[in-house]
């Protein structure tokens, strides 16, 4: 072989895109750290209620006993229910509900996105016109009557939140879509004979995930939020704890018993805050533009 | 007689993840009034560095020159103010770039934009200015120039803009023109056409122009003399008929062979292409005491990989940076 | 030299492009980016179509892949109709034309590792083993030019030059009788272009391909061609073999053109008979009745501008479409 490439270059060693992702994102501190805390918080959501062990429906002492004292570390509410085994079974409830609704709007919003922007044409025009008719919609509204409606159960409330919160997932899907459709790799695959199917999910959708990555991220952010905002109006299931139910349940003594309200609520505030400068990471991770900086 | 323009030692040094890097590495030269001179090469060996150098438009914060000096009319540049400089942009020394479609502004009419360069530059009434708007539009051969000093740049085809991109630079009559790959990214029959029209403005305006080009073929149309640029450094420098007739650095040489070229009668034979294999180093290994081409010359011996060359001159007009010139 | 049968015979070829101009409530009006056009190329041989942007040479291109739609003609490839299959037939008949394409960055999934780029085809076209298929990847990537390590490495890691191979060995794997380039050094560095050039003859010495080389730089058509089709606005104004062609070129455009492109043979520069066309080609959606060059061409005369004048042979395998020829 005459036309041997250089000798000279030395060889890369292979290097995956997620190793490279993976390098970024462990030099952005504030994602580390939120996730970090991520994970403390998720551990505490699965082991913490079988390691406590207190039942957070069960009156265990004289309500009102503030943070600390009689040997509870957060205290009990106007019940008499211990705050921190209500804290750690909520948590299970307001992660498990986050991540399912945001699962739900990825599922939902992928699917959409992807068909109305691999297809273009009419399937794009209904689709679009679809996806628009959900973004109008008064999200909170809405998903009250589904909630009122169906009953509130915690796989309606993650229904509920789910099908308001996909649009932004299909804009998102399609417009990258729209964009490396257009690419020549993506024409160099139909033109060696992909199948429709393995061009819109094998080729395109991997090089669509970063965006879509990092809005599920901040999703999930959003519908603990969500829930917390419906259970604050009582539309939650009365049976399950969740961090959003506390408070709400707790409001009236909002002013005799504050930390009967800030607690959960500083723990939505944390859980929140630590998915958006994940999130962020995951943004700066794994968008190849900024990598450069 | 003094040159126009007179570049010592020019050093230009590039901020990067991995270090402080030269990507214009003790460059000198000289540009004489009205005459064109070329930088030729591939990417990323300088070319552009040099010309943004000279306009004091290095990137913030990330590019800065380092030493040496950059005479124009007996004026220091590398040590003129920020406000001097702006003076001199546009009015002695303009710029056009590769790339028309970006290079104006799409929210203002061609016009707008020309008597904006007039006004601030010359001091020239509203209506003084627009009136020699439309004069420069004619001079780039725009047909019917008063009708289309409204047209916004997105009404106008590629090579137009790129005239419009000259009329703009033109404004002032500057005494340097710098053109960054000004053809590259327009049609053969319409770089003919700009071709066309920047000599026939230097000899009606007597500009200098030092024009940047991967193209051997645009150089031997339009320079008198050429710089070879080479990872930051100069590789060859002498009249073009003479470079062209008999190169003194091997990447001159392949440089000038290894594009297919269209001869004044084709035959059957067509040989294999002259390859330089690889490709230019990147910036981590700019600067080093060695002649960097060595790594893709077939020519190189021990002595290029372990001192930088000095220049050899031939003649009065030539001169190639090569351990090796004699023998190419 | 002449073989009676030519590998693909592309005839009466449209292509057009609904557009709608002057607002939402416009009329739909067409825009024929390849107009009429017919063309063969031989086995083993290499056709260029030159032209400037515009002239609807990638277009041709694309049609002729199915790749953009065609709305007439037929482009048989051997005894196949390649713009009238559909379905599985046509999934199957993409192995036996492939594409090289211009832009070596936009070309590569960034997400797959070059081993696999190179088998993507394969794995399309499910004829083959498994265990062959890794085989033939190593030997695309011998051919080529590559180290077999470099398989492992992603498209981000390679020069542009590098990665234009993994896309002509991409193109190779399937075995095609026919090979589309577009502009496939026009991306690259110039002296980088030469390695791919030289690679992409080479390889139609030892694999007996056939090309059809879409390019727009005269000196690298005339260093690749065998026969030469020149596009003006969607139509061939002259198709000829290379050499009479550069030589005694017969079309107004296509001396223009020539004469157009600079050039380092001091003879050449010499002779200095530059024609310089002025202003710039019609609006395409609203073409003017006649030759679409004559309104930038220095021979017009009265009839051009009114009958539009067909492609016709005046010399053996040399055809002009112009009426003063």
């Amino acid at each position: 072989m005459t036309d041997q490439t250089n000798p000279q270059e030395t060889t890369p060693t292979a290097r995956s895109p997620f190793s490279e992702a993976l390098e970024m994102f462990l030099r952005n501190y504030a994602a580390v750290a939120g996730l970090a805390i991520l994970i403390l918080i998720a551990l505490a959501a699965v082991f913490g209620p079988g390691l406590y062990g207190t039942d957070p429906f069960d009156m265990v002492w004289a309500p009102f006993s503030p943070p600390g004292a009689d040997g509870f570390l957060l205290g009990t509410d106007y019940l008499g229910r211990d705050l921190m085994a209500a804290l750690l079974h909520g948590a299970r409830v307001s992660i498990v509900i986050g991540l399912a609704a945001a699962f739900m709007s990825v599922v939902i919003g992928v699917s959409i996105g992807a068909l109305a922007g691999y297809y273009g044409g009419l399937i794009e025009e209904v689709l679009m016109r679809i996806t628009e008719f959900f973004q109008v919609l008064p999200t909170l509204l809405f998903s009250m009557v589904i909630v009122a409606l169906f009953g509130a159960s915690l796989p309606m409330i993650t229904f509920a939140i789910g099908i308001v919160s996909w649009t932004a997932v299909a804009r998102i899907t399609r417009s990258e879509f729209l964009r490396i459709r257009e690419l020549e790799y993506v024409t160099a695959s139909r033109a060696s004979g992909a199948s429709n199917g393995k061009l819109m999910f094998s080729v395109i959708l991997p090089n669509a995930l970063p965006p879509i990555i990092v809005q599920a991220a901040l999703m999930v952010g959003s519908a603990i939020l969500f829930e917390a905002g419906l259970s604050f109006l009582g539309l939650t299931d009365p049976n399950v704890v969740s961090w959003g139910q506390i408070i709400g349940s707790n409001r009236q003594y909002i002013l005799d018993a504050s930390y009967t309200v800030t607690i959960p609520g500083l723990a939505i505030f944390v859980t929140v805050l630590c998915i958006s400068l994940v999130g962020d990471g995951l943004n700066d991770a794994l968008n190849p533009k900024l990598r450069q900086r | 007689m003094s040159a126009l323009l007179s570049v010592q030692n020019l050093r230009i040094e590039l901020t990067t993840r991995d270090g402080v890097a030269p990507v214009i590495d003790d460059l000198s030269f000289t540009l004489d009034a009205g005459e064109v001179l070329s930088f030729v090469g591939e990417s990323g060996c300088g070319k552009s560095m040099t010309a943004l150098g000279i306009m004091g438009l290095l990137p913030d914060r990330i590019g800065r020159i380092a030493g040496g000096q950059i005479m124009f009319d007996g004026e220091d540049l590398t040590k003129a103010s920020e406000k001097r400089l702006r003076e001199i942009r546009g009015n002695d020394i303009s710029m056009i770039f590769q790339e028309p479609m970006t290079s104006l502004n799409p929210v203002y009419t061609v016009g707008e934009q020309i008597a904006e360069v007039l006004r601030a530059h010359q001091g020239l009434s509203k209506r003084a200015a627009w009136a020699q708007a439309a004069e420069l539009l004619d001079a780039v051969r725009i047909p019917n120039p008063r009708g289309r000093i409204d047209d916004y740049p997105f009404q106008m085809s590629g090579g137009q803009r790129q005239r419009v991109m000259i009329a703009i630079a033109l404004a002032c009559k500057p005494k340097i023109l710098i053109a960054d790959e000004p053809t590259t990214a327009l049609d053969v029959t319409v770089q003919a056409q700009i071709f066309d029209l920047l000599r026939d403005l230097r000899r009606d305006t007597g500009t200098a122009i030092i024009m940047i080009t991967h193209d051997m073929g645009a150089v031997a149309e339009m320079a008198e003399r050429m710089i070879v640029m080479y990872a930051g450094r100069r590789a060859e420098e002498g009249r073009v008929d003479t470079i062209l007739e008999h190169p003194r650095h091997p990447y001159t040489r392949g440089l000038v062979s290894c594009v297919p070229h269209i001869t004044d009668h084709l035959t059957e034979a067509r040989d294999v292409l002259t390859e330089v294999p690889g490709i230019v180093p990147s910036l981590r290994d700019f600067g080093q005491d060695q002649c960097l081409f060595a790594a893709r010359c077939t020519m190189a011996e021990d002595r290029c990989r372990a001192q930088r060359p000095s220049a050899v001159a031939f003649g009065t007009d030539q001169r190639a940076d090569c351990w090796r010139a004699e023998d190419v | 030299m002449m073989t009676p049968d030519p590998l693909l015979r592309v005839q009466n070829l449209s292509v057009r492009f609904a557009v709608r101009r002057g607002g939402f409530m416009a009329a739909k009006s067409w825009l024929y980016a390849v107009d009429d056009v017919s063309f063969s190329v031989r086995r083993g041989e290499t056709l260029a179509i030159v032209g400037e942007s515009g002239s609807g040479k990638t277009t041709t291109a694309l049609a002729v892949a199915r790749l953009v739609a065609a709305s007439a003609g037929s482009a048989h490839l051997g005894d196949t109709d390649l713009l009238a299959l559909e379905g599985e037939a046509l999934r199957q008949a993409r192995a036996r034309l492939q594409f090289i394409f211009q832009d070596p960055y936009s070309s590569l999934n960034p997400r797959l590792r070059a081993g696999a780029i190179v088998r993507e085809p394969l794995d399309s076209q499910d004829n083959t083993a498994a265990g062959d298929r890794q085989g033939t990847v190593d030997r695309l990537f011998q051919a080529v030019g590559l180290r077999p390590e470099q398989q492992a490495l992603f498209p981000h890691q390679f020069s542009g030059g590098q990665r234009q191979r993994i896309g002509i060995a991409r193109a190779l794997a399937t075995q095609p009788e026919l090979v589309i380039c577009d502009e496939p050094v026009s991306a690259l560095d110039v002296a980088v272009q030469a390695q791919i050039l030289n690679l992409l003859r080479r390889l139609q010495g030892e694999f007996g391909l056939t090309y059809l080389f879409i390019s727009h730089d005269l000196g690298v058509v005339q260093h690749m061609c065998d026969s030469v089709a020149v596009m003006y606005m969607g139509r061939i104004v002259e198709h000829a073999d290379r050499l009479p062609l550069f030589n005694t070129p017969r079309h107004p455009y296509t001396v223009a053109l020539l004469s157009a492109v600079p050039s380092v043979d001091k003879a050449r520069r010499a002779r200095a008979q530059r024609v310089l066309i002025p202003g710039d080609p019609p609006d395409p959606v609203n073409l003017p009745p006649g030759c679409r060059f004559a309104n930038r061409c220095p021979l017009a005369e009265a009839r051009c501008s009114q009958s539009e004048p067909p492609l016709r042979e005046i010399a053996p395998g040399h055809k002009v479409a112009c009426h003063l020829v």
